[in-house]
């Protein structure tokens, strides 16, 4: 067994394995680490695939953002996950028996997918094999190849996947944004047009008596 | 053993979308859960994307598969935020209590 199959192999039993202790796990916060660790499987098999760029962009996002996220969630958030848990094993065999059925069913259609030879690919598809490892020693690294790509051919959809994030970054604020009563805060606008009569009153005092 | 094709690593793709899937079957009552397990499959799809894309030699597989990441973290915050929202308002996340449209 090459390293290379050793290391697939230790990727991907890792990366499953994780998978089903996320959905199976008691304890929410388990599920995120857990879901941290399939990330972290799943951009090992991308290095192993050759997309470098890929799996570091996953480990940065995924385990940098979105699962801090959800970690910040899960924490943030004072429910009774025990009273949710409630139901796994009434739904267990459906779920289970949906799965399998899934699983089968792509395996199925995969083993009959033919894959045309290279030089035949290659031959069809000129441009697209740059950077891949048809393309010889020097072809350009694979964050070179995307480079090259991403910001001219598929430049609209870069810009699409930056207005998406926009949205999705401006939803979230609206969605959780709120004015909470009983805080006090600085209103510049109000300080500054503050008038002199709102706030001084002037008094004549006789001499020797009181207000 | 064999060596390592293209059908090991869409055998373990399928695998992990099933995962995924049966996640939502079994965790109908945990949000969180079922969120996560949306994430679980869109991993999956972005993993065939890239085994396609490398052994096809054809790049076009890794650009989408960045489109699908996207897509993805925008899904995870909005969601997280309609969460936190939720819970905001009826202090618990029970998804058999998010019916109060259909009242």
């Amino acid at each position: 067994m090459t390293i290379v199959a050793f290391a697939f192999w230790v990727f991907a039993l890792s990366a499953v394995a994780s998978g089903l202790m996320v959905i199976a796990s008691r304890n929410p916060v388990h599920s995120v680490l857990f879901l941290i660790l399939a990330f972290i499987s799943a951009a090992g098999l991308f290095v192993l695939m050759g997309a470098e760029y890929l799996a570091m962009v996953l480990v940065v996002v995924y385990v940098g953002a979105v699962a801090v996220l959800f970690l910040f969630v899960v924490m943030m958030l004072d429910v009774d996950f025990v009273e949710l848990k409630q139901g796994f094993l009434q739904y267990l065999p459906f779920g289970v028996a949906i799965a399998g059925l899934v699983v089968v069913e792509l395996i199925l259609a995969f083993a009959a997918w033919k894959m045309p030879s290279d030089e035949a690919f290659a031959a069809a598809h000129p441009v697209a094999t740059q950077g891949s490892p048809l393309a010889g020693p020097d072809a350009p690294t694979n964050i070179e190849a995307l480079g090259l790509i991403l910001y001219t051919d598929y430049v609209h959809y870069f810009q699409i996947a930056g207005m998406i994030l926009l949205v999705a970054m401006i939803g979230a604020i609206v969605l959780t944004f709120r004015t909470r009563e009983g805080v006090k805060k600085q209103d510049p606008v109000e300080q500054v047009g503050r008038k002199r009569e709102a706030s001084v009153e002037l008094k004549k005092v006789p001499t020797g008596q009181g207000i | 053993m064999a060596a390592i094709g293209l059908g090991h690593y869409l055998s373990v793709a399928a695998i992990l979308f099933a995962i995924g899937m049966a996640g939502i079957f079994v965790n109908r009552k945990n949000v969180i859960i079922i969120l996560m397990s949306i994430e679980l499959m869109l991993l999956a799809v972005n993993v065939n994307l890239v085994a396609f894309s490398q052994f096809l030699g054809d790049l076009t597989g890794q650009v989408f598969a960045f489109m699908v990441l996207t897509v993805a973290a925008a899904e995870a915050a909005v969601g997280l935020a309609i969460l936190v929202a939720f819970f905001r308002n009826r202090g618990d996340i029970a998804v058999d209590d998010a019916n109060l449209m259909k009242n």
